[in-house]
């Protein structure tokens, strides 16, 4: 980094200087040339919603002509233009404008609210957060009561404890500072600590960053793996449309190889294989492969050996690991559990030197599900120290993240332990959401197959289930002469019948011909029957007008 | 082993070029010391709560009790917070779905950017719409997500000031477009100068370069200068010409330190010029609950609103927002509390002003101390800070000293930055991490060590300057003004 301050100041300065040295180092955005990014574009539009962008807001509301404006939707970053992300596109803004059609006029739909079931967003749906994570964060917010006797008549001893020794493992016990851009070392050494209980493996805190949410590390390490587009990332299909749009955001392609659904979304080593020898070639260097475990959207958790051939199979090709493990404690099948990649490396004897693995994590899933805070941190793990100050510098660029999500994390990985004041209410808390989340998740399952056309497999794990749809050629039709994929289609009727926001299987991808949709367990478990029995109603009678 | 995805020369050549001197090596270099157990008073990162500066207390009050809504049912809850607190809590509760665990519109929630468009309308006297207000995680990440939008490659060029705040320069070497760069005048109290923009963006025109947008950061930093009105109206003019899309980076706007220029924002401005101009000139501005007499670093909470620009790039930018779901919650409501804080009447109005008045003088004479110390020192010239929160002076250096910074391996200012802080633990930041002209030497300070500390601390520097240039002074020339 040191070498980049020198040289940067004597370029910076002479206007000559920079520019010709900008012209020597034209940058690697091929986004206008050639046959090679053709296969990435096919890629995306089989990705993407085939929607056009929402017709509601156009251009009526504001006076001025925009035709000699230097920022124009024909000249902003291409690469802007072409990401998608359709947990929150058109389905979701449809959805918003039923809202809002439903407070000016109620009783204008055939439903009096919107169930959105279409985002991991669980506090949103009615889950309330763990009280002992938010009596710390309250504190912390709020140092000046700590002292307070009647502190101690609002908020649990423990809590007020732990809020101590927080602050004083940030500097000046200042909350609103910046802190060190990889975040407050105290509160990583305690992220460390908890790694390692869960791993049974040394855990370093210098290898964990603290970010806004596992996304802005997602995104880091993209950027920092993508050169141009012949740069690929392996990523699995459905996956969740953070990584086609953050690849599509950095330029690179992203390489799919496909979770096979007959066997419960199972993840096949020669299937990936193929797929990297065909990347290869193209001319895509293909540099990481992502694997989301617990599977979001599809729910699956892998098996610890399918696991092992996974590192092998990265250790063996050179690829960065980057493995997404927000939801690795949502687990609701006693046959399955949770093995972070770091832990299945560690026990096959692989050390620091043989393979290069990012874990995410983050304080929006599990049963905190505090998706507000954007907490969450990456760990890793096997990169030189030249590298990890890159990553270091980036994240400078940004200052840190913010110190309330930082503590949270802290927390999610240290939560109280027996014999602690607040263990029971804790303990109480967050087994009534998991084993509540896990009972929603076997009726949603087993509803969606009890309709007709309908295949699902069961959510082992995170948030969602992903049901496969037979449509009916009718349907089919219908949905290309209105120009929309045949399963926006579907979510766009489901939507207007009942108020439930799911989201199509495209913005996942999925094997061509077949279609899918996205639905949150959120909903709070005495809303599942009415929405099970809307959903039915709903599916009948749109089998009954489509089929052949 | 074959070559790794993440070995050094395969990664992103613009991650590799792009560098943030703000926590560059004298920072590191710093927390090496501190580690070592020496005291470092650090002074590189416009950081106040880190030197000292207490939060203000009823936005404490009120996200404690968002954090922890069970306690707004407790009887007892009078005993610790005021009941204005607790109304205001039940209140941007009632904004949310699910309070601060859930995820927000991408854009930040309606009734929040609805407050901070109520207070654009009060501070310049122009409506504002809501819709074209994003809350974001801090003014940076605005930054780049508006500059992710413009720039496609490097042959689209943003004019930033030089000296500039870094953030600017590392992030369009990390999104792979060119900096051009337009020099302040350090003679004219570092005046924006119309004549040297115009050469800048026919400079850069010759070199194929399109210019695309203009960045203009007030009150300075790192140069601490307040923009007059008529010269906002030049930039803007310009702006207009050259159909570039202005930037304004003005995240200092409550920190103000003279009478002559209070802060004028760059849309009111434009909205004063009228049609054409006003109908056409593209206008993002930042700003953040980190700066001003808040100071909320942590909490990570800013906005940008957006003037005249296209319905179909809005939602461009919002699908962009919507990748990362939302902006942290808690630091929304800290821009909501910042943009309508207690008023008259209020139970925590009296305090609320207090405290603020309190920082704000304090930081005004700070400003004065700073300025003053740095003057009395020799070979040591420096403009008043009118605005913002940094000291930038001019280090004229010997000969000597620069020759045996060549002979370290570094940059003059580096060393000497260096030298200052092994010997007085003052943690800096050199001006070649800002931009300077060439062969002109700088140090960035910021101006918010604690008052009592102040003269302690410009005493410590002036003796450790006067040494160095003892040190390295000869009867020859320096580096020239």
């Amino acid at each position: 980094m040191r070498k980049f301050a020198a040289e940067k100041s004597r370029n910076l300065l002479a206007h000559r200087e920079i520019f010709s040295s900008v012209l020597q180092h034209p940058t690697a955005s091929l986004y206008s040339s050639s046959s090679h990014s053709k296969k990435s574009q096919l890629l995306l539009r089989f990705l993407n919603t085939t929607a056009a962008p929402n017709p509601s807001s156009s251009s009526e509301s504001m006076a001025s002509d925009y035709s000699s404006t230097p920022v124009k939707l024909d000249s902003i970053n291409p690469k802007v233009l072409e990401c998608e992300y359709a947990v929150r596109g058109e389905i979701v803004t449809l959805a918003q404008k039923l809202q809002e059609e439903l407070k000016k006029n109620p009783g204008s739909h055939p439903f009096d609210e919107i169930l959105y079931c279409n985002i991991g967003n669980p506090q949103s749906l009615g889950q309330q957060p763990i009280t002992f994570f938010r009596e710390v964060l309250a504190l912390c917010d709020h140092p000046a009561i700590l002292d307070k006797s009647e502190t101690q008549g609002l908020f649990s001893a423990d809590s007020i404890e732990r809020a101590f020794q927080i602050l004083d493992q940030i500097p000046g016990r200042a909350t609103g500072a910046y802190s060190h851009s990889q975040g407050i070392k105290g509160l990583r050494d305690t992220i460390a600590a908890g790694i390692e209980a869960r791993d049974g493996f040394p855990a370093d805190p210098n290898d964990i960053f603290l970010t806004d949410g596992a996304s802005p590390a997602v995104h880091m390490m993209m950027q920092l793996l993508t050169r141009s587009k012949n740069d690929g990332i392996l990523c699995p299909i459905p996956q969740y449309p953070l990584y086609s749009a953050s690849i599509a955001l950095h330029g690179g392609t992203l390489v799919p190889y496909y979770l096979d659904e007959a066997t419960g979304w199972g993840l096949e080593i020669s299937d990936l294989k193929n797929q990297l020898e065909t990347a290869k070639s193209k001319g895509i260097s293909v540099r990481a492969l992502v694997v989301i475990n617990p599977g979001n959207p599809t729910g699956q958790v892998l098996a610890e050996n399918n696991q092992q051939q996974i590192v092998d199979f990265c250790k063996k090709e050179g690829l960065v690991l980057l493995a997404d493990e927000v939801y690795q404690e949502n687990i609701y099948v006693p046959d399955k559990q949770f093995h972070s990649f770091k832990k299945v490396a560690r026990s096959m004897g692989y050390g620091e030197k043989d393979i290069s693995l990012v874990s995410f994590q983050s304080v929006s899933k599990g049963y905190y599900g505090e998706c507000g805070k954007r907490g969450g941190y990456m760990e890793v793990t096997g990169f030189s120290p030249e590298i990890r100050e890159q990553i270091y510098k980036v994240a400078s660029v940004n200052l840190c993240s913010n110190i309330s999500g930082q503590i949270l994390a802290s927390l999610i990985m240290n939560p109280p332990k027996v014999g602690d004041e607040s263990y029971e209410s804790y303990s109480a808390e967050k087994d009534a959401i998991l084993s509540s989340l896990a009972r929603r998740a076997k009726k949603l399952e087993e509803a969606l197959n009890g309709l007709e056309g309908v295949t699902c497999n069961r959510a082992e794990g995170a948030m969602y289930l992903f049901p496969r749809i037979e449509l009916p050629k009718k349907a089919i039709e219908a949905a290309n002469a209105v120009n929309t994929a045949p399963d926006t289609f579907y979510a766009r009727r489901l939507l207007n019948a009942t108020g439930i926001v799911v989201v199509p299987g495209s913005g996942f991808g999925q094997v061509p011909g077949t279609w899918h949709f996205r639905c949150t367990i959120l909903p709070q478990e005495d809303r599942i029957p009415a929405i099970i029995s809307r959903l039915t109603e709903f599916h009948k009678g749109f089998m009954d007008e489509f089929r052949g | 082993m074959s070559s790794k995805s993440l070995d050094y020369e395969n990664l992103n050549e613009n991650v590799k070029k792009c560098q943030y001197a703000v926590r560059g090596e004298l920072y590191l270099r710093a927390s090496e010391l501190q580690k070592e157990g020496k005291k470092i008073i650090f002074t590189n990162v416009g950081n106040p709560h880190a030197l000292g500066q207490k939060p203000l207390t009823f936005p404490r009050q009120v996200i404690a009790l968002c954090q922890a809504p069970f306690l707004l049912d407790d009887p007892n809850v009078g005993l610790v917070f005021p009941a204005d607190a607790v109304a205001r809590a039940k209140y941007y509760l009632s904004m949310t779905s699910g309070g601060l665990g859930a995820y927000s519109d991408s854009r930040g929630l309606p009734g929040i950017r609805k407050e901070v468009a109520e207070f654009i309308e009060r501070r310049d006297g122009y409506p504002s719409n809501p819709e074209l207000i994003f809350l974001t995680d801090g003014a940076s990440k605005g930054v780049m997500q508006i500059l992710n939008t413009i720039i496609r490659g490097a042959r689209d060029g943003i004019l930033v000031p030089v000296p500039q705040y870094p953030l600017y320069s590392a992030t369009i070497s990390l999104l792979g477009g060119s900096l051009v760069p337009y020099y302040l005048e350090e003679t004219a109290n570092w005046g924006l100068d119309i004549g040297n923009l115009r050469q800048s963006v026919t400079q850069a025109r010759s070199q194929g370069i399109t210019v695309r947008a203009m960045v203009i950061i007030n009150p300075g930093n790192p140069t601490g200068q307040c923009l007059s009105e008529a010269n906002l109206k030049e930039v803007l003019k310009f702006c207009y010409e050259n159909n570039l899309v202005l930037l304004g980076d003005e995240v200092y706007q409550q920190n103000i330190y003279q009478d002559e220029r209070p802060f004028i924002s760059a849309r009111k401005v434009l909205m004063d010029m009228g049609p054409p101009m006003s109908k056409e000139v593209q206008l993002v501005s930042f700003h953040t609950v980190s700066k001003g007499y808040w100071g909320e670093c942590g909490q990570r909470g800013g906005y940008f609103e957006m003037t005249n620009i296209s319905p179909q790039t809005v939602e461009e930018i919002y699908k962009v927002a919507s990748i990362s779901l939302s902006p942290n919650v808690p630091g929304q409501i800290f821009m909501g509390l910042m943009v309508s804080p207690p008023k008259p009447g209020d139970i925590s109005y009296e305090r609320y002003v207090r405290e603020s008045n309190g920082i704000l003088e304090s930081l005004r004479r700070r400003a004065r101390i700073m300025t003053d110390g740095f003057n009395s020192c020799r070979n040591v010239v420096c403009n008043f800070t009118e605005g913002a929160m940094y000291s930038f002076p001019q280090i004229r250096l010997p000969p000597k000293a620069i020759e045996a910074a060549k002979r370290a391996g570094k940059v003059a200012d580096v060393f000497y930055c260096l030298k200052l802080l092994e010997a007085t633990g003052i943690s800096t930041v050199p001006g070649s991490g800002f931009g300077q002209k060439e062969g002109v030497f700088h140090l960035r300070t910021t101006i918010l060590p604690a008052e009592e500390d102040m003269p302690a601390i410009m005493a410590s520097f002036k003796t450790f300057n006067d040494e160095f240039m003892a040190q390295y002074e000869d009867n020859g020339s320096y580096s020239r003004m």
